[in-house]
């Protein structure tokens, strides 16, 4: 509708990156989000203010998975604060190979229940190795919720930080992974060349 | 309805317009970047109770016009009396020295058109709408914005404005 003019959109971007730093210091603010590249493609991170809630592949689409966001914790959303600064960071040192644990505050409200618990278990698989959904399933003793596990996997809305791509089929097949098959490869050969 | 849209669609879609607005209300400087602040700072705390269906751009513009009043106002008593008038910069720029013509343009019309231009042109608010905000009849808004842009067309040029674009 409005033509661009350069100037102006240069302007605007710094009233907005601005605004977003006001709201954040008014605690205004319900979800931060910001985009960072990746080996598997753009990443979408969002935290509020008591952690990281998602992070997100492009092929999800990400107005998509703002959206949710909004209807899920609150339509108070900008993009662009210093909140996702260190999550960015640590996916990236973690790309880098530099990084095998994360260390972040995590918002875990966007899972129940099984999930939550196969979820909370996750991280305690080491950087490098693997496991199958059935050990998985064991160790949270529960043995016989094996697709309950897969599950809890694919609807993990922490990929990447909270590590599902450690779990894979029993007869060492990938399973699925909510950031395509291509990514799960990625990550394993990431950790196994480390 | 209530409100489940995330607030960056509104700075997105109506970030532009709004900016300017506020420089054709208050010259394109400082303080229409901090009308610009207030308008989206007060716009995501009201967010969530924004009726869904409200047409968000005339409800921006609207509380726009409230906050360009009240840096006008702080602006006023911040004025301290002196011996000489301090030099200033005008925000509008001026004419013919590289600063956008048009500001310069829009800064030299009286107040009235001058914001019975902004908020049609720009804001794309109806006659009536500004009317409520600035006073008057509608139809005295209508002759007042079509005085400015005869106005800006002599000034500035031809196609001044074409509504919602700015040229």
């Amino acid at each position: 509708m409005n033509t661009e003019i350069p100037a102006e959109t240069a302007h605007l971007a710094s009233l907005r990156a601005e605004l977003a730093e006001r709201a954040e210091k008014a605690e205004l603010l319900d979800v931060a989000y910001r985009r960072v590249d990746s080996p598997v493609g753009p990443l979408l991170l969002a935290a509020t203010a008591r952690g990281l809630v998602r992070v997100a592949f492009e092929r999800e689409d990400f107005d998509a998975v703002v959206d949710s966001l909004a209807t899920r914790l609150g339509s108070r959303i900008l993009s662009g604060t210093a909140r996702l600064d260190d999550a960015a960071r640590e996916v990236e040192e973690y790309f880098s190979g530099n990084r095998r644990h994360f260390d972040l505050e995590l918002d875990r409200s966007l899972s129940a229940g099984f999930r939550l618990e196969v979820q909370r278990y996750l991280p305690r698989i080491d950087y490098g190795r693997t496991l199958s959904y059935a050990q998985v399933a064991d160790s949270v003793g529960n043995p016989q919720a094996v697709r309950a596990v897969g599950s809890a996997c694919a609807r993990n809305p922490l990929p990447i930080v909270v590590p599902c791509h450690r779990v894979v089929r029993t007869d060492g097949s990938l399973g699925g992974y909510i950031g395509g098959l291509e990514a799960k490869k990625a990550l394993l050969g990431l950790e196994a060349a480390a | 309805m209530k409100n489940k849209q995330a607030f960056e669609t509104v700075v997105e879609r109506h970030g532009r317009t709004v900016l300017r607005v506020c420089r054709a209300v208050l010259g394109p400087g400082a303080d229409a970047d901090d009308a610009w602040s207030e308008t989206f700072l007060a716009a995501l705390q009201a967010w969530p109770g924004v009726d869904a269906e409200t047409n968000m751009q005339a409800w921006l513009v609207t509380v726009a016009h409230r906050k360009a009043l009240d840096v006008t106002r702080a602006r006023a008593r911040q004025a301290l009396p002196a011996a000489y008038l301090p030099e200033q910069t005008s925000p509008w720029g001026t004419p013919g020295t590289g600063e956008p013509e048009l500001w310069a343009a829009v800064g030299q019309l009286p107040t009235r058109q001058r914001l019975a231009v902004a908020y049609y042109y720009l804001g794309g608010l109806k006659h009536t709408e500004t009317a409520e905000l600035i006073g008057g009849t509608a139809e005295a808004v209508r002759r007042a914005a079509a005085d400015g842009l005869n106005t800006l067309r002599r000034t500035y040029g031809a196609d001044a404005f074409r509504e919602g674009t700015l040229r």
